[in-house]
């Protein structure tokens, strides 16, 4: 069966690369040594931690003691949040971020509001760049930090973090931004950008899951999350997720040293993707596009295919062996559209009808071509059976 | 979140039964709505004299849930006098589909609801029922929101006891309805869902939901 799958659903997680998962697996069966250990096995761990924090540091242009390693995206992005408000809370108690945060900073966010902390949300315009001006104008002298998504994991909007930094630090805030999706696609220089704390983790990169970072800036405080052992200089206690970690190092590895030919790869067969679907009558891109097209992840494609429902959609391609996502509410666990969506605008039976292609190394020119011929054929089909009638329903 | 659909969920989904609109319809509905997500339309011809419903078709904007009940709520009722109709429950296009996931248990009473309100429809052109005008009290109140879906429980929030209190004061009408700490990732869901329903009576009532967590939040 997995010979047949398409899976476009790369910036939900991807295949690990082979690579990658044969130097795992030395760390499983040789090297198993606990890096905190005194003893020779814990010593080689503890020289291939120090590597592989020296690798993913350099990645990002950070020094490896501003790496704390997590079990992932989003418990950096709770650490950052919850440990910044916690330590900072005598300073203040305002914090900033956009309306289209992923979940795992959305969700800590409402929960501090519920603490007693205020909280406000940057616009986005119609392709999902922040609003700089409604930015500068929201901050307060209680705040103590802004939070922006890097690239948007829905719509692939990349924003202008160094400027949004460089605001930052004139206000004399923290910054920390959500990576998750841009890390491995994107150069990122935290020190050029000003970013204070940044979330990236190794599954969107072919790297293992469960295994995240929070680049923290030397001279940042935070309150720790998990507390125990001297593990991550004391800030994250818990024994490190060796093959995890390596993992990770030798995934960034990869991703970095192939960027430019990668990007080129995967962003021809994201155009090649979207020119074919965009025949299709009734369908919009969502996010950057046209001129904009450079600011968006190049992985990324999201499409509404209107008057149908993408939960539908995307169950005819599953069946077709053809693996993407959706922003519709039928399609998620709370049955809520993706506020991603709504934040730019689409009402909400265009987010019901979204879907998300995101493409990766390994996908090929044959399998967009099948794509599209599959996402005709359904949406012709869902079309035949709608009720939605485009001058009852549309307004 | 990867759905366990029955094989007969898939198959009404893939190879749907009696879709499109039926010529020369006596009886028509659509429930739902687009910005819901979910709407299905269905179009009906019942015999005047024997109240027999001789044919129906549905069209459907949603997921495949909806398409599924729909279809299979077609099938059940077909040949059927609506007075056996009217008596059904609404999770019967669930469970002769085999089971739904709870999450998409709403569904199934959207396929059986809509099929309802165009014998209702029906009944009162051919004068057989008078137009309500529907006093609200609250058992009445209690029976729209048993029509509301516990998304994570898959049974209506009334029986699932999420209903704290509700209270009928004058023009305005309370809701008071907790949640536990696992449920309340569908507080926007739940509260749309049950001002949907609400709404449907189309009384001139003010209608006030409070949600509250078990735990002492507003949510």
């Amino acid at each position: 069966m997995d010979e047949k799958i398409i899976y476009l659903d790369n910036g939900d997680t991807t295949r690990i690369d082979d690579e990658v998962l044969q130097q795992m697996m030395k760390y499983y069966t040789d090297s198993y040594g606990n890096p905190v250990s005194l003893h020779a096995l814990g010593m080689e761990a503890d020289e291939d931690l120090a590597k592989a924090r020296q690798i993913i540091a350099s990645s990002i242009n950070a020094e490896p003691s501003e790496i704390i390693f997590t079990s992932g995206a989003t418990e950096s992005n709770n650490t950052a949040i919850n440990g910044i408000a916690e330590y900072y809370k005598n300073k203040g108690n305002h914090i900033i971020i956009s309306s289209i945060e992923h979940s795992s900073v959305k969700a800590v966010a409402h929960r501090l509001k519920n603490d007693g902390y205020k909280v406000d949300e940057v616009k986005v315009d119609s392709e999902g760049f922040i609003d700089i001006e409604d930015l500068k104008s929201k901050f307060k002298v209680t705040t103590i930090l802004v939070s922006v998504i890097y690239g948007n994991y829905e719509i692939g909007t990349i924003q202008n973090i160094e400027e949004i930094g460089a605001v930052c630090r004139e206000k004399g805030v923290l910054f920390h931004t959500d990576a998750a999706q841009a890390y491995g696609k994107l150069k990122i220089d935290v020190k050029k950008e000003n970013i204070d704390l940044m979330t990236i983790n190794a599954h969107k990169n072919h790297g293992p899951k469960g295994i995240g970072v929070l680049y923290v800036k030397k001279g940042v405080k935070l309150k720790k999350l998990m507390e125990g052992g001297s593990h991550e200089s004391g800030m994250r206690a818990g024994t490190e997720n060796m093959p995890a970690v390596m993992g990770f190092a030798r995934a960034a590895e990869i991703a970095y040293s192939d960027l430019d030919s990668n990007n080129a790869k995967i962003s021809g067969l994201r155009d090649r993707l979207v020119t074919g679907l965009l025949e299709i009558p009734h369908v919009t891109y969502n996010g950057p596009k046209g001129g904009n097209l450079s600011r968006r992840l190049p992985h990324n494609a999201d499409i509404t295919f209107h008057y149908i429902e993408g939960e539908a959609i995307l169950m005819h391609l599953s069946l077709r062996g053809i693996c993407v996502s959706s922003g519709s509410a039928c399609s998620s666990k709370t049955l809520e559209p993706s506020h991603v969506l709504t934040a730019i605008g689409l009402k909400h039976e265009q987010a019901h009808g979204s879907i998300r292609f995101t493409i990766s190394k390994y996908n090929t020119e044959q399998e967009i071509d099948k794509t599209v011929k599959n996402v005709k054929e359904v949406v012709e089909l869902l079309r035949s059976m709608s009720s939605f009638d485009p001058e009852k329903h549309s307004n | 979140m990867a759905l366990k659909y029955t094989e007969k969920t898939i198959e009404h989904f893939t190879k749907p039964r009696n879709l499109g609109t039926v010529e020369n319809a006596n009886a028509e509905a659509t429930e739902g709505s687009p910005a819901c997500g979910d709407m299905v339309s269905y179009t009906l011809n019942i015999n005047p004299e024997t109240l027999i419903i001789e044919d129906i078709k549905f069209k459907s904007y949603g997921c495949a849930s909806n398409i599924a009940t729909a279809s299979i709520a077609t099938e059940l009722v077909k040949g059927k006098h609506i007075d056996e109709v009217k008596k059904m429950g609404t999770t019967e296009a669930a469970s002769e589909l085999g089971g739904l996931p709870p999450v998409k248990m709403h569904c199934s009473v959207l396929a059986i609801n809509g099929i309802k309100a165009a014998i209702r429809e029906f009944e009162k052109k051919i004068g057989r029922i008078e137009d309500e005008k529907r006093i609200i009290t609250e058992k009445a109140l209690l029976n729209i929101l048993k029509n509301v879906m516990h998304p994570k429980h898959g049974i209506n929030i009334v029986d699932n006891g999420n209903i704290q209190r509700i209270r009928i004061d004058g023009q305005d009408i309370f809701i008071i309805i907790t949640l536990e700490p696992d449920e309340e990732m569908f507080a926007s869901n739940i509260h749309d869902e049950v001002m949907e329903h609400l709404e449907s009576m189309k009384c001139s009532h003010e209608i006030m939901i409070k949600i509250e967590s078990k735990t002492g939040d507003f949510i």
